[in-house]
């Protein structure tokens, strides 16, 4: 039982990644992450929704009917969202407003409904619970290596705080003004993506 | 009990609904005091930075009790609501920047030539802060807003005691396109209002944001101010803007009683 746990939790983070594998919930990954800070607490509120409407859907998982079981695991996260994006407005507001409404289209994220339909609708609530937080995880730190270098090379600073004196503050660094792009996001993710098929062959799609 | 009856349909999706609906409402409920609390430590701290009072190290309440002074004034005549006449919506607590141009009795429609700011309506009171140090005005600070490209845009005009130079300029709430007219957020953008004069010797209106670079080997460069490349529309509407406020419809008549020293305060 504690082994299936564990693997439930862990597998989300490399094995089965939602964003370099599954390659789900991409647009948010794109638009939160020119900084370390916001990509934190983007992070942190897709956990909170993914692990509760994993469990919310798994503990009613018997009694959905079938033809209404999307509008149901949406109308679940949709209210997960809705709380944690009051969570936010009323104690970190400096940074709900730099998010503005990327906290609201978590409910677009496909992530969320994918684990709901994929796993909650099939297993337990406490895997399901389980299965929410390591994907959410997953999605965390593909989200927090992208901001790391998006924020470290396009802004020369890392949370805020500088690392790499810019040019025009008369520093030395060049910062790449690409970086803080959203496209830039994506070749980030690409790489990323390569390097963990170079060293996981298992993972790479056959033609 | 057959999971997929019409009866157990129903039955779920009105379930789910009602615990969902008040799970979102409590949350609702629950955070609105805190939220607005945000939202108004916001505003005390956008009129603080203009100010140039803002200190990390202290409340920003505290700061703002001390040091500023907040005034109502009646945009026609210039003179200050004496606070005797506060009402619930005229108050400067309570004073809505947003609301009272759609309030039928204190506001007034602005003739289409003259409304060069796009804002249709104004209201017939505004609010005004100054800065004081030593029951003396150090600084003016006028709040002014207008139509950008995409929004109306919010902003904080301080002036020094001259009531012809601008000490600071910054918008509170925009929706302009980022890295275009976004840029009005650019801290190098706003320090290049910093000591330009709005008005010339006659008290004529002078201020304007221009296209490209002001040249400052200029005589009336201390009037002119950059455009910000790729924003053409925003620029233009805060330059509208500005002047919208400072002439005529605007605080013009309050500023003229200001410095002939008519306002008490």
């Amino acid at each position: 039982m504690l082994v299936k746990l564990k693997r439930t939790l862990l597998d989300p983070i490399f094995n089965n990644n939602p964003i370099t594998l599954q390659v789900l919930g991409i647009c948010s990954a794109l638009a939160v992450t020119s900084k370390l800070e916001t990509a934190i607490v983007m992070s942190l509120a897709v956990i909170f929704v993914v692990s509760f409407s994993n469990l919310s859907v798994s503990l009613i998982r018997n009694y959905i009917p079938t033809n209404i079981r999307i509008i149901i695991e949406m109308t679940i996260i949709a209210s997960f969202v809705i709380i944690a994006d009051q969570i936010i407005r009323a104690f970190l507001f400096e940074i709900s407003k730099q998010l503005s409404v990327y906290v609201g289209l978590i409910i677009t994220n496909c992530i969320i409904l994918g684990r709901a339909e994929a796993f909650a609708l099939k297993n337990p609530p406490l895997q399901s619970f389980i299965d929410g937080i390591g994907n959410g995880i997953g999605y965390t730190l593909i989200l927090i290596v992208l901001a790391f270098f998006r924020e470290l090379f396009g802004a020369g600073k890392l949370l805020g705080f500088t690392i790499l004196p810019i040019n025009t503050e008369g520093g030395w660094f060049v910062p790449n003004g690409l970086l803080l792009l959203p496209p830039s996001a994506f070749f980030l993710i690409g790489f990323i993506i390569w390097i963990i098929r170079t060293f996981k062959k298992e993972q790479v799609e056959e033609d | 009990m057959e999971v997929n009856s019409t009866k157990n349909i129903i039955r779920v999706a009105i379930g789910v609904c009602v615990v969902c609906a008040v799970l979102v409402s409590t949350a609702a409920v629950v955070l609105k005091p805190v939220q607005k609390k945000n939202k108004k430590l916001e505003k005390l701290k956008n009129i603080l930075y203009v100010a140039d009072l803002l200190d990390k190290d202290k409340n920003i309440e505290k700061i703002f009790k001390e040091k500023i002074q907040s005034a109502i004034i009646e945009l026609k005549t210039g003179k200050e609501l004496s606070k005797k006449n506060y009402t619930k919506i005229l108050n400067p607590d309570s004073f809505d920047i947003k609301k009272l141009p759609y309030n039928p009795k204190l506001s007034v429609k602005i003739a289409k030539k003259k409304d060069i700011a796009g804002i249709k309506r104004k209201s017939k009171y505004m609010i005004v802060y100054f800065v004081k140090q030593e029951g003396k005005i150090k600084k003016i600070i006028l709040p002014v807003y207008g139509l950008g490209l995409w929004s109306t845009m919010y902003g904080l005009l301080a002036l020094d005691d001259d009531l012809k130079t601008v000490s600071a300029f910054t918008f509170y709430e925009h929706g302009e396109t980022p890295g275009l007219g976004g840029e009005v957020d650019n801290p190098r953008w706003k320090k290049l209002w910093k000591g330009k004069i709005v008005f010339d010797k006659n008290w004529e209106l002078k201020i304007e944001i221009i296209k490209g670079k002001v040249n400052a080997t200029k005589n009336d460069a201390k009037y002119k101010i950059d455009g910000l490349s790729g924003a053409t529309i925003t620029t233009r509407g805060i330059n509208d803007l500005v002047r919208f406020w400072l002439g005529e419809s605007g605080y013009g008549t309050f500023l003229k009683k200001l410095r002939e020293g008519g306002v008490a305060g």
